[in-house]
């Protein structure tokens, strides 16, 4: 059957995002045979992002570069996205659930009136119809959510919980840069200021250092973000934390903030209120360091250390050095 | 300004979640405002108060919902909305709660329209750029500054941690995130006050629609529980062999570094 998936690859400083290969696989996961079809926009050199997002399984590629891309907004993506979507009439879209993903599927899905899943963890095609899987009540919950009838099979997906496909460096396909006339922008983007201190997103990343009261002060965070940098990670927070100016609230875990699910999620000096645990209990192996060996932190913790977080961490980032041929 | 806020209850956040027939379980829960809605709701006392005019909060829900709109009354809200679906309605999804929406704002002068940038239970986030795009007025999401000044406003939006600034004309519809402001509690004038303030009961009926033209686009198959933790192992002995023994943990049991 050609079944033709669109998958969205998403640039972050000229670097495609990991979750746009996510979306690759989750293509291929609505329709196993589908032909999945990326499309890269931007204002520079898009070719090579289009190459990966091939290699990384996508059939062929559309690039579409445009000065008025060299920003995100809802209204440039959101033209090249539809004219594309015009164009090609595929059977489903697939993008990242991040910021801009949020932002731009629902004004393309009211446009169109179609049905939007977003933030699918898990996609299965049971033969009749395409089922995702997404967290409600910050994860608290689970439901299986279908899009009604034949209408298009349009979804965002959470980072880091469908596995990209294997990149095959001699994969190749056909390229095709589109032009479309990005224009009548309304929203102005006049300026961008990075804040974060390390490359990896909080959203994407495998390993996650949080934080909380316990860490008692934006100083006590050093040692949490060199922990973070030693294993590739990123650094986030507890609500209390933020709340008490220790770290921005970009940083804060939880019911209100952000929810991951990293491979591995230390929490430090974090008690583990309900709302904090929300935002990171489906994580795949946690670790919790506490002094208070009543925190019910602990309840979700895979390893556990009662502990002074002054006394621990430095001595597990000497741990993480002496072991660095270990770390990948 | 004629400024309007979109809210939405939601569970509290203490709240632990019980599926019972395949439902959530709501008996016995606690709402509140959904916390983001509540900086919306601030938001726009705030620029009410600065450049004047009149600031009416919209939900869509049941009769207890008109409980969350005396709230957003008591903080200074002027007018609430309420629009009952309760009769109408067994199901609905972003789509429909825009259809009523669309059809709600089209004989009304808007300014600004203020939301939440998701609501912590469904946390779709669909609504705001939705609804901006029937109403075919420009939307920011996630913003964490707003200045309004001759008709353009001057916005911060927080994107996943680094800040955009835009500038965009009004009227214009933005998403709200945690660190625009600080709700304000309510007092108990306002309490009072709030009594006397206009809540206007709407059906689907009173919007001219019916229940098929607003059948959702998406439908829910299940609702469970995520899986309950195993008891995890709790290191012991000297504080460096601890750690050590984690280290060695994952990397070589867990493998995850």
């Amino acid at each position: 059957m050609s079944e033709k998936i669109l998958v969205i690859g998403e640039l972050q400083q000229g670097v495609l995002r990991r979750v746009s290969f996510e979306t690759i696989a989750a293509a291929k996961q609505v329709h196993a045979h589908a032909e999945v079809v990326a499309l890269v926009m931007g204002d520079g050199e898009l070719q090579r992002a289009a190459e990966e997002m091939i290699q990384y399984g996508a059939d062929r590629a559309i690039t579409v570069c445009h000065a008025n891309l060299a920003n995100y907004t809802s209204e440039g993506f959101g033209q090249v996205i539809m004219e594309v979507m015009q164009e090609e009439n595929p059977a489903g879209v697939i993008m990242g659930h991040t910021a801009a993903g949020k932002d731009v599927t629902p004004k393309i899905a009211s446009r169109l009136d179609l049905g939007l899943v977003s933030d699918a963890v898990a996609i299965e095609n049971d033969g009749s119809q395409v089922i995702f899987t997404r967290p409600i009540y910050s994860g608290k919950a689970f439901e299986k959510k279908v899009i009604k009838g034949d209408g298009l099979v349009f979804a965002t997906i959470r980072p880091n919980n469908i596995a990209a496909l294997e990149k095959v460096e001699s994969r190749t396909g056909v390229i095709t840069a589109k032009a479309v006339d990005v224009k009548d922008l309304r929203t102005i983007v006049k300026e961008v200021i990075r804040k974060k201190t390390t490359g990896v997103d909080l959203s994407e990343a495998k390993i996650v250092i949080a934080g909380g009261r316990g860490v008692k002060s934006a100083g006590g965070f050093q040692s949490l973000y060199e922990l973070a940098d030693l294993l590739g990670g990123a650094v986030g927070a507890s609500r209390g934390a933020c709340d008490a100016g220790y770290c921005d609230y970009s940083l804060q875990i939880g019911q209100t903030g952000k929810v991951v699910t990293p491979d591995l999620y230390i929490a430090v000096g974090i008690s583990g209120a309900i709302q904090h645990m929300a935002g990171m209990s489906n994580s795949k192996v946690i670790v919790a360091i506490n002094s208070d060996e009543e925190a019910s932190i602990f309840n979700v913790a895979d390893y556990g250390i009662v502990g002074d977080l002054f006394e621990v961490l430095p001595l597990f980032i000497e741990e993480i050095k002496l072991a660095g041929a270990l770390v990948s | 300004m004629n400024i309007y806020v979109l809210l939405k209850k939601t569970f509290d956040t203490e709240e632990a979640i019980t599926v019972t027939n395949g439902q959530i379980d709501e008996s016995g829960a606690e709402f509140i405002i959904n916390p983001y809605d509540e900086y919306a709701v601030e938001e726009a006392i705030v620029q009410r108060d600065q450049h004047g005019g009149t600031v009416t909060v919209v939900t869509i829900g049941n009769e207890d919902s008109e409980k969350q709109l005396r709230t957003a009354l008591a903080m200074g809200a002027d007018h609430a909305v309420l629009i009952d679906t309760d009769d109408d309605l067994e199901e609905g999804d972003s789509y429909t709660t825009v259809k009523i929406l669309e059809k709600f704002f089209e004989d009304k002068e808007v300014d600004l329209i203020l939301a939440g940038n998701v609501a912590i239970d469904e946390a779709s986030g669909q609504v705001g750029p939705r609804l901006a795009e029937r109403l075919t007025i420009p939307f920011v999401t996630t913003i964490v500054k707003l200045e309004i000044e001759d008709g353009t406003a001057k916005i911060e939006k927080d994107v996943e941690g680094d800040l955009e600034k835009i500038e965009v004309s009004l009227p214009l519809l933005v998403t709200c995130q945690q660190g625009l402001n600080e709700p304000r509690y309510t007092s108990l004038p306002g309490i009072m006050k709030a009594k006397k303030k206009l809540l206007e009961k709407l059906e689907l009926d009173d919007l001219d629609l019916d229940s098929d033209d607003v059948e959702s686009k998406t439908a829910t198959v299940s609702i469970f529980l995520p899986p309950k933790k195993q008891a995890g192992r709790m290191l012991q002995g000297e504080m460096a062999s601890q750690v050590k023994e984690l280290v060695d943990l994952l990397s070589n049991e867990a493998k995850v570094i």
